[in-house]
């Protein structure tokens, strides 16, 4: 089955293609301009992962990851940034993303670890699905 | 005045690093668009080689996006070298609304991080004055950074300027947020010192809604 990723960016020039182009390598691709609409859609819709530009208007990188991760922990988030201060990456690995990662992306890098969180959220449903039984 | 100067100095610094650690930010933004075109581009002449057909429309639309963001990248640097030059003389003759809208461009992010939008309503003629441009602007951006934390509910923050007998006023409207309790104490000591040293004064009006700045247009004269 095709990962089902979720792209949160608010430029749309970037987001419309890097969507564009993982699409064209077999997933299945979601996208938002908004970091609220992320939210919302997340609730709506069960997605493997989550890339999500740090800087979005009205919630930063940090809030919107914690809204998430309280709504659906399972879903892995990796975070696109600009420019990552170490502290940010230790922050934001806290919170629960997978990996904090600098624009621009390197495409067959970005394929690899949406490959990996797709991974590691069938290990933390697994994890869950025993713990219930 | 020693730990003045040094206060001065500390936050002037900090001007400058967030300045263009912003600048940084938004180039690597374009950078990041630029990327994902030529990396389109590959995958499209991957598909031509498949046997795919590519409409000739699509290449001008990526043709066009690349164009606009080396347009975006250049003003951003513009804005970055004007920043950079502020600094060549400790005191020049400069328009003040000039100095307004650069430091409004180079808030751009910092407005929309907050969802705030920065309408600056300047008069066509020149507000000639004679100052430091590098501490005048950091007076600006602290003025206009707690101005957009305290924006009212339609998040709009307003600049007029305006020349009075008293010298050159800069106004930073619709505040509705003055009315409850600040994040932080404004004006602060970083304010206070940038005003000593401009000889400019800062007033805040909760009750209009406005942080009034201003400015004599000699900073040598009485």
């Amino acid at each position: 089955m095709s990962e089902k990723v979720l792209i949160v960016d608010d430029e749309k020039d970037f987001l419309d293609i890097i969507a564009e182009r993982i699409r064209a390598r077999g997933m299945d691709v979601s996208t938002t301009t908004s970091a609220e609409d992320a939210i919302h859609m997340v609730e709506e819709k069960s997605y493997d992962v989550i890339i999500m530009d740090f800087m979005m208007p009205g919630m930063n990188g940090f809030q919107t990851l914690k809204a998430i991760k309280e709504k659906k922990p399972e879903v892995q988030i990796i975070l696109l940034t600009g420019n990552v201060l170490e502290e940010n990456r230790i922050e934001a690995k806290k919170l629960g993303a997978l990996d904090v990662i600098e624009k621009p992306p390197d495409l067959k890098d970005l394929i690899q670890k949406i490959k990996k969180a797709k991974k590691a959220q069938r290990t933390v449903r697994g994890k869950k699905s025993a713990k219930r039984k | 005045m020693g730990a003045k100067l040094e206060t001065v100095a500390e936050t002037g610094l900090q001007f400058f690093g967030k300045m263009t650690a912003s600048i940084s930010h938004e180039i690597k933004n374009v950078l990041a668009i630029i990327n994902e075109n030529a990396g389109l581009l590959e995958d499209l002449v991957h598909m031509l080689d498949q046997g795919a057909e590519i409409e000739p429309q699509r290449l001008k639309n990526m043709s066009r996006t690349v164009m606009k963001q080396v347009s975006r990248a250049d003003a951003i640097l513009k804005n970055m070298n004007r920043l950079a030059h502020s600094v060549d003389e400790s005191i020049k003759t400069i328009d003040l609304n000039e100095i307004l809208e650069l430091v409004v461009s180079l808030s751009h992010r910092f407005a929309a991080m907050r969802d705030v939008s920065v309408d600056p309503k300047l008069g066509e003629s020149p507000m000639m004055v004679r100052t430091s441009p590098f501490l005048l602007m950091n007076l600006l951006w602290l003025c206009l950074d707690f101005a957009m934390d305290t924006a009212g509910d339609d998040k709009v923050v307003e600049l007029v300027t305006q020349k009075t007998e008293a010298g050159i006023q800069v106004f930073f409207k619709r505040l509705g947020g003055l009315a409850g309790t600040p994040l932080k104490p404004f004006p602060a000591e970083h304010e206070k010192g940038l005003c000593d040293l401009l000889r400019a004064e800062l007033e805040v009006s909760a009750e209009n809604q406005e942080i009034v700045v201003t400015i004599g247009e000699d900073i040598d004269r009485d």
